[in-house]
Formats: C-alpha cells, sequence, structure tokens
C-alpha cells in the first residue's frame, strides 16, 4: 500500500490535467481553422469563473438536480483514480476492473439523463433519450472490444491487462487492431464529439450533451462541464493502458516515474491530435445515422473477436 | 426444518384469518401472519444454508405416498428469497390494503399461494411438487383476477389460467420420464437413476418448456405483460418478485440435481444462453415502449430471467465441458440475480402501487412532478431503478458483473463457433443492461421528476408510514447486497458444493472481505466499499469546498426559448423518450404509428394533429393466440358432444369400456 499517496498523486494529476487537455484541443481546432485559439488555460478559466458565480436553479428543480453535479462528478472522478496512469500496479486499480469502472461512468450518464429530465423542458427530455440511447448501443461495442483484449490477458483487472501487452509483441495479435479502431469509434461517441455530438454546439435540434446541462449554472454547472472534461482525458488514458503502454513503470523509482510523466502526456497529446484532426476534418452525422456508425464498431469489435480464436488462439 | 414448518403453518393460519375475520382485525391479522411467515422462512433458509440437509415425511397425502420434505441448500436459499420480500410486501400491505373493502379472497387466496410456494420449493417427491405448484397457480389466478370487475382483467386471468396448466402440463411430462427412470415419485430415487441420453434430453426439454413458460421466457411469455398489472399492487410484488423465482428453482431442482450435471449435453446450456438473451433484450425493448407503469415493470421481469438465465445457461455449458469451478462462477451468478431481483423488482411493484394508491392511474402520461408530492416514495424508486440498472454499488451491478466474469473466463469449448456463443450473450447482457438503465431514466423521469401532467397526480399525497417502512427494508437490501456480495456469496456457496461438488468460497474472499473476486484477483476483482467511500470522500470534498459560508441560491424561471406559456404538455413523456429506440429497433418492435393532420384549408394551416400508436406482442399474436383458440375450439366440440341425446352418451360409454377392454385386458 506504500504506493497509495503517489495513486492519488496520479489520480489528481489527472483530474488536473484534464481541462488543459481540452484546451489544447480547442486550440488545435482553432489553428486548423486558422483562428488564434482561447489558449490552452481557457478552460481552467471558464471553471474559476463557473465556481465563483452564484447558482440560478429553476423554480421547480428538485434536489435531483442539485444532488447530480455532484454524483456525476465524483462517479467520473473516482473512475480516473482507478486507472493506472504512470504506474502498471496501483492499489485501487483493483477496485473496480474495466467492468465496473465502464458503470461508475454509467452512473455519472444515469443521473446526468435524470437531471436533464428533471425541470420538465423539451431540451432537457430530449437529451436525456438520446444520450440514453447512444450510450445503450455503445455499450455491447464497449464491451465486445474489452472482450477481445481481455481474452488475450485472461483478466479484466487492468494491470494484468497492462502487464500483458507490455509482455506480449504487438505483431502477433490482428485482433487488437480491429479492438482499437471499434474503442476509438465507441470513445467518440461516450464523449460527445463529432461525428456524434457536438460539445461546442448550441444548435436546439442537434444537442445532446448540452441539452441535458442546459439549465444548469454557477458551480453545479462548473462541475458537470469538469466531469466531462475528465472523462475525455480518462477514455485517452484507457486506449493508452489496453494498446499502447509502453513506457509505464512497474515500481515507484523516480527517474522511471518521470519517463512515464513524460511517455503519458506525449500520449495523450497525441491521441487529442488525432481527434481534433478528425473533429475537423469530419461533419457530424445525422442523428439517425448514429446507430449504424455505432453497430459499425460493435461488428468491427465482433470481427476482432473471431480474428483472436481463428488466427492467435489455434495458432 | 421446523422454522420452514413453522413459516408454511403461519401461512395457513394466515389464510384461516384472512377467510373467517373480518374489518380491520383481518387485515391486521393477515399481514402479520403473513409476516412471521416470511420472517420465519428467513431464519430457516439461513439455517439451512448452514447445516446439513435435513429431510422428513409427513402423515399428509395419499395412503401409500406420504409428503415428502426436505430443506436443503437450493431449498434453503429460496426459502431466503421467499422471506426476504415476502416480509416487507406484509407490512406494505397493511397500509396498501387499508382501503379496500372486500378482503376475503385476497386474505385467502395470498396466503395459501404463499404456501404453495414454500410447498414447491420445500417438496421431495414428485407428487407433492405438483401439487403445491398447482396450488401456488390456481391462487394466483384468484389474486390476478382480484378485480373482476373489468373484462380485461377476466381475460388476462384466462390466459394466465391457460398457460399455467399448460407449464404445469409440461412439467408433469418431464416428472413422468423421470419416474420412468427411477421408479419412484421420490426424489431420492430420481436423483439415482440412470439416464439415457435421449431420456434425459427429453426431460430436460419438457422441464425447460415448462417452467420457461411459468417464469415468463421469451416467446413463452405472452401471459405475463396482461396479468401481473392487473394484480392489486402488493400480489404483483410477490408474482414478479418471487413467483418467477420459484420457477427458476424448479428449473435448477430439476436440471442440476434431479437430471444431474453429469448427463449435461452442450445443446442444452446453448439453449439455454440463447433463450435467456433473446429474452433480455426482446424484454426491455418492449418494456421501453410501454407506457402503463406495471405493465412495464412486468416486461422488465421477462429481462431480468433472461439474465438470470444467462448466467444459468453459462453455468450448464461450462459444466458439460469440464469446468465446475466455472460453473459453479455461472449458478452463484444466476441465483445472486434471483435474489436482487425478487428485492428490487419486488421493491419497483410496491413503488408502481404507492402511485397507483396516490394518483388512482398506472397511465405515465399523466404523471409527472412527483417527487414534490411523494418524497420518499421517490427515493426508495430512485433506489430500485438504480440496482435494476445494474449500476454500482447497489445490488444488481454484482450479479451482472459475476456474469460477466463468467462469460469471460470460459476458455475455448470445443469449436470456435461455440466459443463465440458466449461472448456474444454477454454483449447481449450488456445491451440488455443499457436499455433497462435507459428505460429507468425514462420511467423515474416521467413519473416523478418535471411536472405534473394531470390535476390527480398534481394533488397526489405521501403515502403512510407501513408502506414506506415496507418499501424502506427492500431498498436498504439491494444497497446492503450491493456493498456485501463479499459476506453473501460464501453463505450461498452450500449451494454449488451440493450440486457441482465445488467450493467457490475460498476464491471469492481470498484477498480479504473488501475485494470481491470471482476466481483470482488478478483476474478482476471489485470492491463496492472502497468505491462508495472514495465517492463518499471526493463528493464531500467538493461539496465542502464548494460551499463556502453564506453562499445562496437564485431561484429563477425555466428557460423557454422566449415561448410565453410552457405547459406540462410540452415536456418529453414516455412515448417520445423512447422515439429514437422505436425507430432504430422498427424491426423487432413493428410499431403501429400514424399521424393524422387536419387542414380545412391549406396544409400549412393545420389544425389538429393526432399521433396514434400501438406496439403490440409478436408472442401474443403468433403463439398465445393461436393455443387460446385451440382451446375453445376444443371447448366447443365437447360441448356441442355434451348437448347431444342419451344414445350418444350410452355409445360413448360403450366406446370407452371397449377401449378400456382392449388397453388393460
Amino acid at each position: 500500500m506504500s504506493s497509495l499517496p503517489l495513486q492519488i498523486a496520479q489520480a489528481l494529476l489527472l483530474v488536473l490535467l484534464a481541462p488543459v487537455a481540452a484546451g489544447f484541443v480547442a486550440s488545435v481546432k482553432a489553428r486548423l481553422q486558422n483562428r488564434h485559439g482561447p489558449g490552452l488555460l481557457q478552460p481552467w478559466r471558464n471553471l474559476a469563473k463557473l465556481f465563483a458565480k452564484q447558482v440560478v436553479l429553476a423554480e421547480n428543480a428538485s434536489w435531483i438536480f442539485r444532488f447530480a453535479p455532484y454524483v456525476v462528478f465524483t462517479a467520473t472522478v473516482m473512475a480516473a483514480s482507478c486507472v493506472p496512469a504512470l504506474l502498471v500496479d496501483t492499489p485501487l486499480s483493483l477496485t473496480a476492473d474495466v467492468i465496473a469502472l465502464v458503470s461508475l461512468l454509467a452512473l455519472a450518464r444515469f443521473f446526468l439523463a435524470l437531471a436533464g429530465m428533471d425541470i420538465g423542458t423539451a431540451f432537457g427530455g430530449m437529451g436525456a433519450s438520446r444520450e440514453m440511447t447512444f450510450s445503450a448501443l455503445a455499450e455491447p461495442a464497449l464491451l465486445m472490444s474489452v472482450f477481445v483484449l481481455s481474452l488475450g490477458a485472461h483478466s479484466t483487472n487492468l494491470t494484468t491487462m497492462i502487464q500483458h501487452t507490455l509482455n506480449t509483441p504487438i505483431m502477433l495479435q490482428p485482433s487488437l487492431a480491429f479492438a482499437l479502431a471499434a474503442m476509438l469509434m465507441i470513445a467518440l461517441a461516450e464523449n460527445g464529439r463529432i461525428p456524434v455530438d457536438n460539445p461546442t454546439t448550441h444548435l436546439e435540434l442537434t444537442m445532446v450533451h448540452e441539452a441535458m446541462i442546459l439549465e444548469y449554472s454557477g458551480r453545479h454547472l462548473a462541475l458537470m462541464e469538469w466531469a466531462s472534461m475528465i472523462k475525455l482525458t480518462l477514455f485517452a488514458t484507457l486506449i493508452i493502458d489496453l494498446f499502447m503502454p509502453w513506457g509505464m513503470v512497474a515500481g515507484p523509482d523516480a527517474a522511471g516515474l518521470l519517463l512515464a510523466l513524460v511517455a503519458w502526456v506525449l500520449k495523450i497529446f497525441g491521441l487529442l491530435l488525432a481527434l481534433s484532426l478528425a473533429e475537423t476534418y469530419l461533419a457530424k452525422l445525422r442523428l439517425f445515422e448514429v446507430p449504424e456508425f455505432l453497430s459499425m464498431a460493435f461488428v468491427i469489435a465482433f470481427l476482432g473477436l473471431l480474428s483472436h480464436y481463428m488466427l492467435e488462439v489455434n495458432a | 426444518m421446523i422454522l420452514a414448518l413453522g413459516a408454511c403453518i403461519a401461512a395457513l393460519l394466515a389464510a384461516v384469518g384472512g377467510g373467517f375475520l373480518r374489518g380491520s382485525l383481518q387485515r391486521t391479522a393477515l399481514c402479520l401472519l403473513l409476516g412471521v411467515s416470511g420472517l420465519l422462512a428467513i431464519v430457516a433458509g439461513m439455517a439451512g444454508l448452514l447445516e446439513n440437509p435435513a429431510t422428513l415425511t409427513l402423515p399428509l397425502g395419499l395412503p401409500w405416498l406420504p409428503m415428502h420434505v426436505r430443506i436443503d441448500a437450493l431449498a434453503s436459499f429460496f426459502l431466503l428469497v421467499i422471506g426476504a420480500l415476502l416480509t416487507p410486501v406484509a407490512v406494505y400491505s397493511q397500509g396498501y390494503l387499508r382501503h379496500e373493502r372486500r378482503l376475503a379472497a385476497m386474505g385467502v387466496f395470498l396466503p395459501l399461494f404463499v404456501l404453495g410456494m414454500f410447498g414447491v420449493v420445500l417438496a421431495d417427491d414428485a407428487f407433492s411438487f405438483m401439487l403445491f405448484w398447482e396450488l401456488m397457480s390456481v391462487s394466483s389466478y384468484f389474486l390476478v383476477t382480484f378485480e373482476h370487475e373489468q373484462p380485461e382483467n377476466r381475460k388476462a386471468g384466462f390466459i394466465y389460467l391457460l398457460m399455467a396448466h399448460l407449464a404445469g402440463l409440461l412439467i408433469l411430462g418431464s416428472f413422468a420420464v423421470l419416474y420412468a427412470a427411477g421408479g419412484s415419485f421420490e426424489f431420492v430415487s430420481m436423483r439415482n437413476a440412470e439416464l439415457t441420453p435421449f431420456w434425459a434430453s427429453v426431460a430436460f426439454l419438457l422441464a425447460a418448456l415448462g417452467f420457461g413458460t411459468k417464469a415468463g421466457v421469451a416467446p413463452m411469455h405472452g401471459w405475463l405483460p396482461d396479468a401481473h398489472p392487473v394484480a392489486p399492487s402488493n400480489v404483483s410484488a410477490l408474482m414478479s418478485g418471487i413467483m418467477l423465482k420459484v420457477a427458476i428453482f424448479g428449473f435448477v431442482r430439476l436440471a442440476w440435481d434431479l437430471i444431474g450435471t453429469a448427463n449435461f449435453q452442450w445443446w442444452w446450456g446453448v439453449l439455454v444462453l440463447a433463450a435467456g438473451s433473446s429474452s433480455a433484450v426482446f424484454g426491455v425493448l418492449f418494456a421501453l415502449q410501454q407506457h402503463d407503469l406495471k405493465r412495464l415493470l412486468a416486461y422488465h421481469s421477462i429481462e431480468n430471467v433472461g439474465i438470470i438465465l444467462i448466467g444459468l445457461g453459462l453455468s450448464m455449458l461450462l459444466a458439460h465441458f469440464g469446468h465446475p469451478l466455472l460453473a459453479a462462477l455461472g449458478l452463484i451468478a444466476g441465483l445472486y440475480h434471483t435474489i436482487n431481483h425478487a428485492l428490487f423488482k419486488g421493491l419497483l411493484f410496491m413503488g408502481a402501487g404507492a402511485v397507483l394508491h396516490a394518483s388512482g392511474t398506472r397511465d405515465m402520461e399523466s404523471m409527472g412532478g412527483l417527487i414534490h408530492r411523494m418524497p420518499a416514495t421517490s427515493l426508495f424508486f430512485l433506489v430500485a431503478s438504480i440496482s435494476i440498472s445494474a449500476l454500482p454499488p447497489f445490488n444488481g451491478f454484482v450479479s451482472e458483473w459475476l456474469t460477466f466474469q463468467t462469460a469471460l473466463m470460459a476458455p475455448q469449448l470445443g469449436a470456435a463457433l461455440l466459443t463465440a456463443i458466449v461472448p456474444f450473450s454477454a454483449a447481449m447482457l450488456a445491451l440488455a443492461g443499457a436499455l433497462a438503465a435507459a428505460c429507468f431514466v425514462k420511467v423515474f423521469g416521467v413519473v416523478f421528476l418535471g411536472h405534473a401532467r394531470s390535476e390527480a397526480v398534481a394533488g397526489a399525497r405521501e403515502v403512510d408510514g407501513w408502506m414506506k417502512l415496507g418499501m424502506a427494508i427492500p431498498a436498504l437490501c439491494c444497497l446492503l447486497l450491493g456493498l456485501l456480495p463479499v459476506l453473501f456469496v460464501p453463505l450461498m456457496d452450500a449451494i454449488p458444493r451440493a450440486l457441482l461438488d465445488v467450493s467457490l468460497a475460498g476464491h471469492v474472499h481470498a484477498h480479504g472481505w473488501l475485494w470481491l473476486s470471482p476466481v483470482d484477483v488478478s483476474r478482476a476483482s471489485y470492491s463496492a466499499p472502497v468505491a462508495l467511500a472514495g465517492m463518499l470522500a471526493i463528493g464531500g470534498l467538493a461539496f465542502w469546498w464548494l460551499h463556502p459560508k453564506g453562499t445562496t441560491v437564485r431561484r429563477g424561471p425555466i428557460w423557454s426559448c422566449g415561448t410565453p406559456n410552457l405547459n406540462a404538455r410540452m415536456q418529453y413523456n414516455a412515448t417520445s423518450f423512447s422515439q429514437p429506440l422505436r425507430r432504430i429497433f422498427g424491426g423487432v418492435l413493428q410499431p403501429d404509428e400514424h399521424v393524422h393532420m387536419e387542414y380545412p384549408a391549406h396544409k400549412l394551416l393545420t389544425k389538429k394533429v393526432r399521433h396514434v400508436l400501438h406496439v403490440a406482442d409478436p408472442a401474443v399474436r403468433h403463439l398465445h393466440r393461436p393455443i387460446g383458440d385451440f382451446v375453445l375450439n376444443l371447448a366447443r366440440i365437447v360441448q356441442q358432444e355434451h348437448q347431444r341425446g342419451i344414445h350418444a352418451y350410452l355409445a360413448w360409454t360403450f366406446a370407452t369400456v371397449l377401449l378400456l377392454l382392449a388397453v388393460f385386458a
């Protein structure tokens, strides 16, 4: 348990870095559109401003509405603190394996959608309905791609899965390519990015995530926004852990940790760069094309599973 | 053993009390005795799980066939399940039945129904099993038709009775096969009987169809969404919560115990897995399309029975391929979901009953905003909604997690295609779980959040203390079973020890009471207490940091995009919430949806818009209605024969005598 403080520090790092990561995406997208962009720290400035502001509640808001931001935030942070980012073997990663991790995020989403329904406006209900629909379709695909990995590693424990990936030559596992493709598609959908949802839109008929938090203000809104930024970084870290964990250290030695930190930050920003490029060059899908996008992810993951059985186990 | 019989006697006394007493004394006696019966069942179940099996022969029944009762690990577990829901329902009924004038039918048949379930669980010979099974089915028929003034209740009751008897007939057939092999009605000789693979499969298929019909497995589920909602809510809670579980019990008893794991064929597991996966997805898809609150919950029972069957099917498959430890894990996962579903579905039906009690309607489209009017009920309903949506840290998540782990650990099983079925069924489980979450966002959002959609709902009042207490107990149990599975799984360990000869207890809490790990901690682990403690710490910190002294919250009007008059009908309702899914899964649901526009002069000057939607259950159309028509036609033919003269009667008698002579002489 000696690495517990280290793990808390690592979780704190992820939580504090998340707004910077969101700022990075915004900046890169601005550059690609020939704009200057707001800078890396703009999300932090926004959060600080929101935290200082007074909360305005709708007149019929119930306790669910005030309770939800805390549930969304804590469930997301809890999930973030169970994910190894620098150290391979962390004590808290025993708390939740990949499936439990995904379920913690589902708990956050459940309360987010309830908060959307609480005020009784059409926007909130619309956002909740769409969010729950898309997440229901994303869930089997996500699980299937986790399955491909855990069948190889014989585990859903993140530490064991990372160790397995570190110790296995990557070229011998074509199924990983399928799983990665499916996982990237799901990550776009889960985080409400283009082509599934547009986080910067407030155009009424296309909103999903924004529609649910439309009535929030002040610290409540700040918690919700922060949670969604953490979720983005969390998914990036999860993809790094599962598919490219090189550079992570087994034990807490200073030089190794520094190297792991550099590697992690570089990989995160690499993934986010890819995300910004994708968001710039892709258009948002029509609402009822999203299910096709998600079932595509499921089929790709299932192909990965079949290729695992046919090429890797019997060979 | 004595405790278990005590539970039965208390139920019997309750029937006597319910039948003969009158007024408030009748209600109190009924609820008190049922509560005592439930408590005794809990204690008997706990004791039975810790002790060795005990048998007893009762001097009842036919002269050459006394009743055999036996309390073993499996029976004890289901006694525990029955007791765990019966006790809170008895408390709840004390409040719920207050305004009920005619209690006599309920007073007699409710205890008899409970007695029937106890009897099925305790029976140790086929004869008493079937006797109590029929007692359970027939008395629940009278409970379904309790409000028999409504023609649709009578119709639902008839289909229910028909399907229950069809199920009974199939189970009887299964017992007949086992009787032929073992030479006795007693379960001991059936257990030791030698079965050829063919006859084992026949017995299994008959049992699977029979118990599957009774448990509401798709596509034999058509009676369930009609029968469960029309019963009074305390009865719906018992029917959905435990009667379906008694059918699961019967299936486990016959397949694992009497037919025996040694006789399992590979395709049995595949069949159960396929039935489970399709029930899970089918049930929740149709649940999403309902706007009658209790009917929606009934469809969720189909889904959850499917989830239980996924666990059991995995267990069968793994047992056949020689992985007893993993088979035990699947069995535990299925049975854990059994008690979980009993608790949260019982709670949901009690909550629906409270809403019905307060607002007088089951139609979700006229509800809304009840969280302000009924704070306690909405809190308990929220707990049950989170549990059924399989979200941590509540109990539904634990059993689904165990099922996922079983599927994930399944090694190579024969052909690659066979192996691929296992993760595919897990993906269906994931889909069902996520759709259930969507469905309960809809239910909680439409019923309890937003604005009231009708006058009656706007004036609803919170229910009384008895009903609140009755809902508080299962809510607490949902949390405890979610937080401390490490203490509960070893208690259930006696079941795989008896049925599969392996013990899981050493593996489950090998890493201390905090960590639940199915086989080994390096494969997977989950700790609800740590997760909850972590969340409380983070949430507490955030709250403390964000609430310095003197912060105030201002209330303002809803943002309406500048529209002056928002009204309650502009909210998303149950039908609009599920519209995207209706469109995506249109191929399965086949909704009959029309929009009628009335415009007297020009298309742009629409006067009136009418939206008509009907989602019919294909199982009813293609399976249940033909069976019902067949039985009615048969009855019509017999009826014609009845009306003939004396000659026809004599001719029939003569023919029968000839036939008997030909057979027996």
